[in-house]
């Protein structure tokens, strides 16, 4: 892996932010777009711009097809069994959302929903609205003061009253690889259903989700280098066949009269509407992209940053990460002895570097932590060694100005 | 007492000294760690402006017609940005705190911190300082 010349493909990466070279280690909220990805986006625009699916024209065939590629192309990459069990969303959120929805009347009293304490809120308020509704009780795996999950917890709480295991596969927060596999065959023999939250899987790492074996499984194209509102919800058929429609409109129906539809098949019983064809065409893009360079090797460059930058951020005094399961994405989520993430991170940004700060939208984490929030460097395919030597040098130098 | 286009003018040439971020900066956290803390009976929840990342407090009274304002944060920057924000107001007329538009945070290059995006409570807190200038005005009548 040539990392100058994937760093060629971001033309981003060649900005300055307050006259400093920009340093981006904010990865895990968003990723940076390969030019490849820029082009697709302009050369659909530009070319063949036309809604799909209902044309008989030519721009709309081509749209058609570019788009429903894309599904192919995904099917492929997460080894699904059909490219029908493959439905596209505005992202992970609205993925879990038509999930969540779709049980509202298949729980009730007496049934249980099992989340973990390291869910990104994304992947658990869904879970609360539908505990609300359905009268069934939510509950909650813990994490031990590593990050990682705490196994005999999970396997302590489940039972056959749980209908629904929804976890991350990867912390946003922390980092934390959790063992989808394992977990989700002990939720299978008690018959729960299991629905994997894999936004911050998808950028690091291949996901098979036919080895996984899971019933549901989430991703959003802007975390691993495509468009924003565009995500996907993976399902076994089984289950996108027997859960209602989400939303109603265009596109999902097979016939309408007056008082009564009756619905498309997959996937476009769930694709109300007019998709945003322009983010699924540049997602198509993002994966070849990745495939180009190879996740294999995307995963194992961040690997050896990961434990580069945790050495570096470690010698330095006062400093603590917070999540070191065993099994680690590279994600360096820390904070300094005695001083607020809120002013290292306003500090750094006037260093040009780029990282996120607060809670990360997980404060059952921070609350456990007893913590106002972290700082946290997520890294990419595209960060650099020099890069992580350059948040070292900024952090010792918002240390001295705060101490 | 000077009027509130005084105090800006002092803010402003302050930090006309300073030629580079750091220095800014610097002064900002010096006058973060200059303010007196608020009292913890006054740091109760009818005073808190949660902010997603920082926390910030403000409580206000009315003395003699003028508003006298405290006010506090848990992160140092923040309490310096609060310090800079109540300096024009500090015991001001209502009615001129009810319009203030805090005009020299630009000069200053400041304007960031009260962005919506930094979730740090200040931009609430502008919000609220002049909300204490509407109400203490409609107490005086």
């Amino acid at each position: 892996m040539n990392l100058s010349v994937i760093r060629s493909h971001f033309p981003i990466l060649r900005r300055e932010v307050h006259g400093l070279p920009l340093v981006y280690l904010d990865n895990a909220a968003t990723t940076q777009k390969p030019q490849a990805v820029i082009d697709a986006l302009v050369d659909y625009y530009g070319g063949y711009n036309s809604n799909v699916h209902r044309g008989v024209h030519q721009l709309s065939q081509e749209a058609t097809d570019a788009f429903e590629k894309v599904r192919q192309q995904l099917k492929g990459h997460l080894n699904a069994a059909h490219s029908h069990e493959i439905i596209f969303t505005k992202g992970t959120t609205d993925s879990i959302n038509l999930v969540a929805h779709g049980f509202r009347d298949l729980l009730s009293a007496g049934d249980e929903i099992l989340v973990t304490q390291l869910e990104h809120h994304s992947n658990l308020v869904p879970w609360q609205i539908l505990a609300q509704y359905s009268g069934a009780t939510l509950r909650y795996v813990s994490m031990d003061g590593h990050g990682a999950l705490n196994m005999k917890d999970f396997h302590a709480k489940l039972s056959t009253k749980t209908k629904i295991l929804a976890f991350n596969h990867i912390s946003n927060a922390l980092g934390t690889i959790n063992p989808v596999k394992e977990m989700a065959a002990a939720a299978r023999a008690m018959g729960a259903t299991v629905v994997v939250d894999g936004a911050q899987a998808l950028p690091h790492s291949a996901v098979d989700v036919q080895d996984l074996d899971v019933d549901f499984y989430a991703g959003s194209a802007h975390k691993m280098y495509g468009p924003t509102g565009i995500g996907m919800l993976y399902g076994k058929t089984s289950w996108l066949e027997k859960l209602p429609p989400y939303q109603g409109g265009g596109e999902m129906i097979a016939e309408v009269a007056m008082d009564k539809s009756s619905y498309a098949g997959l996937p476009h019983k769930f694709e109300a509407g007019t998709p945003n064809i322009a983010g699924v065409i540049g997602w198509g893009a993002a994966i070849q992209w990745m495939h180009s360079v190879g996740i294999d090797q995307i995963e194992a460059h961040e690997q050896e940053l990961l434990v580069y930058g945790t050495a570096l951020l470690e010698s330095i005094p006062g400093v603590k990460i917070y999540g070191k399961a065993p099994k680690k994405a590279a994600v360096l989520s820390f904070n300094v002895a005695g001083l607020h993430p809120y002013d290292v991170g306003t500090l750094l940004d006037q260093m040009g570097i780029a990282v996120r700060t607060g809670q990360h939208c997980t404060q059952p984490i921070m609350d456990e932590f007893g913590i106002p929030g972290t700082i946290r460097a997520s890294l990419a395919a595209y960060t650099s060694k020099e890069e992580l030597d350059a948040l070292a040098r900024a952090l010792e130098k918002a240390i001295a100005l705060l101490s | 007492m000077e009027s509130i286009a005084q105090r800006e003018a002092d803010i402003i040439e302050e930090f006309s000294f300073f030629d580079d971020w750091m220095d800014k900066y610097e002064h900002l956290i010096a006058l973060g760690k200059e303010m007196p803390a608020l009292e913890e009976p006054l740091k109760i929840e009818s005073n808190q402006i949660k902010g997603c990342q920082s926390q910030v407090w403000l409580h206000a009274t009315m003395e003699e017609g003028k508003i006298r304002f405290e006010a506090d944060a848990d992160a140092i920057i923040t309490r310096g940005m609060i310090a800079l924000l109540l300096r024009p107001v500090q015991g001001q007329n209502p009615i001129e705190i009810a319009e203030y538009e805090f005009g020299f945070l630009e000069p200053l290059g400041l304007t960031a911190h009260l962005s919506p995006t930094r979730a740090n409570g200040l931009l609430s807190m502008v919000k609220q300082i002049r909300l204490y200038g509407v109400a203490f005005q409609a107490i005086r009548g």
